[in-house]
């Protein structure tokens, strides 16, 4: 699996009549199998500097080396996962699940095996040739997920990936994502608007400044992943001192209070 | 299967009150040129095995054909231009206008650089279909949200593979619902363009039948325009369905 290591980054947008600033002076290591949870006020930046680890956005200063390779463009095995899950509405289910393969030019008869494996692994497959606009938030987001198993991805970006499922589908799938991580060890970068996921599910926690993003406190979670944890006293303390942490970067308003509170 | 048992079920009782009203309105007219259904349909099918056969063919490979021409061309063109904020920056106020002009008062030119053949019914009707089409696509492709585009790249996929798997399924149904719009006005001007110039097609036979006062024909002539609209619509309302099948999944 392989390491991140961020160095000095910086990502300016070009517009027509002025430019913005989404990072400024990332510095940040992420261990090979680590996975970790972004957390930041609206707007800091995270989406972009999850683009910039996809290989989709240029920095415009400093680098960013995964796997010890200088980052110029989209990495065979990153999978990245937005908000709304990336499908494509006129794509079958299978389809979908198959993408990624299809553009590597994998053969059809190796492409359907390893997406069916994929979608019997994320209970998907009895809907192999339904359409996206007929499955449920959930089953989206396990479709989005399974997309990533077929890629073989060792490195998983997610961009608020859960946000806009209910409460109960949404800690299922926390526990799903982690029991993939439990058995696949890849390494992942969560961006989360909430908390008590941020907690969950991420090794260490970064903690953005508004824009532009700087890297305003790194939060040690060790405990994380084990049996249990969410009901922890540990869990809890972690999650009032992210809370406070946000607070002083003036992000509550937005970064909310947790799973039934964000947007 | 219930599906299709409701949609014929609809079209027979759109179709009773059709008839119902046609008859209705011969009744109060109660002229010759506005015939009922029931002589109508009669005379629809004397005209249609011993003359109409050939305009009606004549008349449906224009308008298929600057159909097809105008979609062929205009697609790819609008789907490009509204992905390229560069080109679009010059082709934007360029469409806006040009679209507006009417495209009809263009034949006399076509009838005098084209002959009185199908080329300048072609071409007008194309020109036409043209500007619908390439205006959807436009907006369509500009239409796209940004998350699909991205997912679709961070997979790997070249600009040509994003067009393939994103940018023209996206667009498809609102090129279809385009097309299925413009039969309208390609058959309106198919049939004005065939009254102007030319000795054959639909538009020349009915008004023929209208100079020679042959009411019974002139109606038969307007039957298998309405029907070769209808056909249109139909045919690509089906092909819709095949080729944008998720539309319909899911409702
Ligand atoms: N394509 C773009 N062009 C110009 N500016 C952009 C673009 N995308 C984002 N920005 C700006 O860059 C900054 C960071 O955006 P980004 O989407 O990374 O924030 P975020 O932390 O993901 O926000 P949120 O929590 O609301 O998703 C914002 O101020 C935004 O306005
Ligand atoms: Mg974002």
């Amino acid at each position: 699996m392989p390491a991140i290591d961020i160095n000095a980054l910086a990502v300016t947008y070009t517009g027509v009549d002025r430019d913005t600033r989404a990072l400024e002076s990332i510095d940040l290591h992420v261990g090979d199998g680590e996975p970790i949870a972004v957390i930041g006020p609206s707007g800091c930046g995270k989406s972009t500097l999850l683009l910039a680890l996809a290989g989709l956005l240029p920095a415009s200063q400093g680098r960013v080396n995964i796997g010890g390779e200088p980052i110029a463009g989209p990495r065979r095995r990153t999978a990245l996962i937005l908000q709304d899950f990336g499908l494509l509405p006129w794509k079958t289910v299978a389809h979908n699940a198959a993408l990624g393969l299809e553009l590597r030019a994998v053969a059809a008869a190796e492409r359907r095996r390893i997406v069916a494996e994929a979608l019997d692994r994320l209970g998907l497959a009895e809907f192999a040739d339904a359409y996206p606009g007929e499955l449920s938030g959930g089953m989206r987001q396990r479709l989005a997920l399974a997309r990533a198993l077929a890629l073989d991805a060792d490195l998983l970006l997610m961009d608020e990936p859960l946000s806009a499922l209910d409460a109960l589908t949404r800690e299922d799938l926390q526990d799903l994502l982690l029991e993939i991580w439990r058995q696949r060890g890849h390494t992942a970068v969560l961006v989360t608007h909430s908390i008590e996921e941020a907690v969950y599910l991420g090794r260490r926690v970064v903690v953005l400044t508004p824009r532009p993003g700087r890297v305003a406190a790194i939060v040690d979670n060790p405990g994380m992943g084990d049996e249990g944890f969410r009901s922890s006293p540990e869990f809890l303390k972690r999650c009032v001192k992210l809370r406070r942490l946000l607070e002083a970067e003036g992000a509550l308003a937005t970064a909310a209070t947790g799973s039934e509170g964000d947007a | 299967m219930r599906g299709w048992g409701r949609k014929v079920g609809g079209y027979a009782a759109a179709t009773a009150m059709l008839l119902a009203v046609w008859e209705l309105g011969s009744l109060v007219v109660g002229s010759p040129a506005l015939p009922g259904p029931v002589p109508a349909i009669r005379d629809f099918v004397t005209a249609f095995v011993s003359d109409m056969l050939p305009h009606l063919g004549v008349s449906a490979w224009r308008v298929v054909a600057s159909m097809v021409l105008g979609a062929a061309l205009a697609a790819p063109l609008g789907l490009a231009v509204g992905r390229a904020p560069r080109v679009d920056a010059v082709a934007g106020p360029l469409l806006f206008l040009t679209y507006p002009i009417p495209k009809v008062v263009f034949l006399p030119v076509l009838l005098v650089l084209l002959g009185i053949g199908d080329a300048p019914k072609i071409a007008l009707i194309t020109m036409i279909v043209f500007f619908q089409i390439l205006v959807t696509a436009r907006d369509a492709a500009r239409g796209i949200p940004t998350s699909a585009v991205l997912s679709v790249r961070s997979l790997g996929a070249t600009r040509w593979q994003v067009y393939r798997h994103v940018v023209v399924p996206a667009a498809l149904p609102d090129i279809f619902t385009a097309l299925r719009i413009s039969t309208g006005t390609a058959i309106a001007v198919l049939f004005f363009s065939e009254t102007i110039a030319g000795t054959d097609g639909l538009g020349w036979y009915i008004i023929d039948a209208w100079t020679r006062i042959a009411y019974s024909e002139m109606f038969a002539g307007i039957i298998a325009m309405a029907l070769l609209g209808v056909a249109l619509y139909e045919a690509l309302d089906l092909a819709e369905a095949r080729v944008c099948r998720w539309t319909r999944a899911g409702r």
